[in-house]
C-alpha cells in the first residue's frame, strides 16, 4: 500500500561494528528503501561495516548523542525528499520483522511509535527501569492527552510533517522520548503506537548504564516533562 | 569603609577594568563577551569611589556594614557573568550540532557521487605509465 512513498531507514550507531551488518541486513530483507547509518563519533568500524552492508553512512566528527544522531537522519530525509523515517536501533534490540506494521500505521498517524509492552513476546526490561518508563509514560500520557505505553522506544516511523518538527533545534540531543512525543501529540501531530517485538540487546549493554547517568536522566526527563505544558511548539 | 579599604577597592576596579580593556584592544577577549566585564568594573568603581551611593545603597538593601554591600554585587555580577557563559556554551553546543550534522550530511553525499564529473576514464596521472 506504500508502494508511492519513499522510505528511508535512518539507523543512529555508537561503536556497533560487530551488529550493525546483521541489523542492517534484517531491515534489507523487510523494506525496499535506501538505508542511512548515522555514526554518531564510533571509535570502532561502524561507518566501514554498514558501507559494506549496503548503507548510505553519515559520520558526525565527534560523538552528539543519540538525538542528535537521529535528527542528522531526519535532516538528511527531508533534504533528499523522502516521505517518511523508519528508525530503529543499531545493537539488533529492535526486531525488523516488525517495520512493515509500523510503516503501515503511517497511513493515519505521523508517529507511529512501536511499543514492547503492547507486544505479548516482546523483552520486557528490568523492574526499575520499567517503573521509571512507566512513570514518564503516565506523565508523558497525560501531557499528550492519550495513552503512552512505550516512552523510551526509538522504533519509530515518522511522517514528513512530523520530520520538520523533528528537525527543528527543540528535538533534544541526548534522550529524546517522553518529552517529544509529548510535544508531538500537543502540537497537533497524530501520534499512535503499535505493537512491536523488542529483544534484550545483546550485551546488555544500555544507554541508561550506571548509576549518575540514571539519576541524571531522570532530572533530565522530570525538567523536560515539566516544561512542555510551558512550551508553545509549532509543527 | 576606612580609607583603606576604599583605595584598594578603587584601585582593584580600576586595574580590572583597563586589564579587561586592554585584552579587547588586543583582541584576546571579544567585544562581545566583554560588555559584563566592564559593566561589573565600572559598578565597583562606581560603588568604592561614590561614598553616598553606597551608603544608600546599603541602607536600601539592610546591609550592616558598606563593605558587605561592595562583597554582594561583586558576587552578584559575577553570577550573573556565570549565567551569560552557561547561555553562550549551550549556543555554541547547538552550533556544534549544526555544523556536524550538517557535515555528515554532505559526506553521504558524496559517497553516493561515484567520483567528480570529467575524471571518470581519464587515466591516473600519479600511475607509472
Amino acid at each position: 500500500m506504500h508502494g508511492a512513498q519513499r522510505i528511508l531507514v535512518v539507523i543512529p550507531a555508537f561503536n556497533e561494528a560487530s551488529r550493525i551488518r546483521r541489523v542492517v541486513d534484517g531491515v534489507r530483507r523487510q523494506v525496499e528503501g535506501e538505508v542511512l547509518v548515522v555514526d554518531d563519533g564510533s571509535a570502532d568500524a561502524t561507518a566501514a561495516e554498514a558501507r559494506a552492508a549496503g548503507a548510505v553512512t553519515a559520520t558526525h566528527a565527534a560523538n552528539l548523542g543519540y538525538g542528535a544522531a537521529l535528527q542528522t537522519g531526519y535532516r538528511y530525509a527531508l533534504r533528499h525528499g523522502y516521505d517518511a523515517v523508519l528508525q530503529l536501533d543499531a545493537d539488533g534490540q529492535h526486531d525488523p520483522a516488525s517495520i512493515p506494521q509500523l510503516v503501515a500505521a503511517l497511513d493515519h498517524a505521523d508517529v507511529v511509535v512501536g511499543s514492547r509492552f503492547l507486544h505479548e513476546e516482546s523483552y520486557r526490561p528490568p523492574l526499575l527501569r520499567r517503573l521509571g518508563m512507566w512513570l514518564f509514560g503516565t506523565v508523558a500520557s497525560g501531557l499528550a492527552g492519550q495513552r503512552v505505553t512505550d516512552p523510551t522506544s526509538g522504533y519509530q516511523a515518522v511522517s514528513r510533517r512530523a520530520l520538520a518538527f523533528y528537525a527543528h533545534e527543540r528535538y533534544p540531543a541526548d534522550y529524546p522520548d517522553a518529552d517529544v512525543l509529548a510535544m508531538v501529540a500537543r502540537s497537533g501531530l497524530r501520534l499512535t503506537e503499535v505493537p512491536v517485538r523488542m529483544l534484550p540487546s545483546p550485551d546488555g549493554k544500555s544507554m541508561h548504564a550506571g548509576a549518575v547517568r540514571q539519576l541524571y536522566y531522570v532530572f533530565r526527563m522530570s525538567l523536560a516533562l515539566g516544561l512542555v505544558p510551558f512550551r508553545n511548539e509549532k509543527p | 569603609m576606612t580609607p583603606t579599604q576604599r583605595t584598594f577597592a578603587i584601585f582593584t576596579s580600576v586595574a580590572t577594568l583597563l586589564f579587561v580593556l586592554e585584552l579587547v584592544r588586543r583582541r584576546r577577549l571579544k567585544e562581545e563577551y566583554s560588555w559584563l566585564w566592564i559593566v561589573t568594573s565600572a559598578g565597583m568603581l562606581l560603588l568604592s569611589g561614590w561614598y553616598g551611593l553606597i551608603e544608600w545603597v546599603s541602607r536600601a538593601i539592610g546591609a550592616v556594614t558598606v563593605t558587605t554591600t561592595l562583597f554582594l554585587f561583586g558576587l552578584l555580577f559575577l553570577l550573573a557573568i556565570s549565567v551569560h557563559y552557561s547561555i553562550v556554551i549551550s549556543r555554541l553546543t547547538q552550533q556544534v550540532r549544526r555544523l556536524t550534522q550538517e557535515l555528515a550530511i554532505v559526506s553521504a553525499d558524496r559517497e553516493l557521487e561515484p567520483a567528480p564529473r570529467g575524471q571518470a576514464g581519464r587515466p591516473d596521472p600519479s600511475a607509472p605509465s
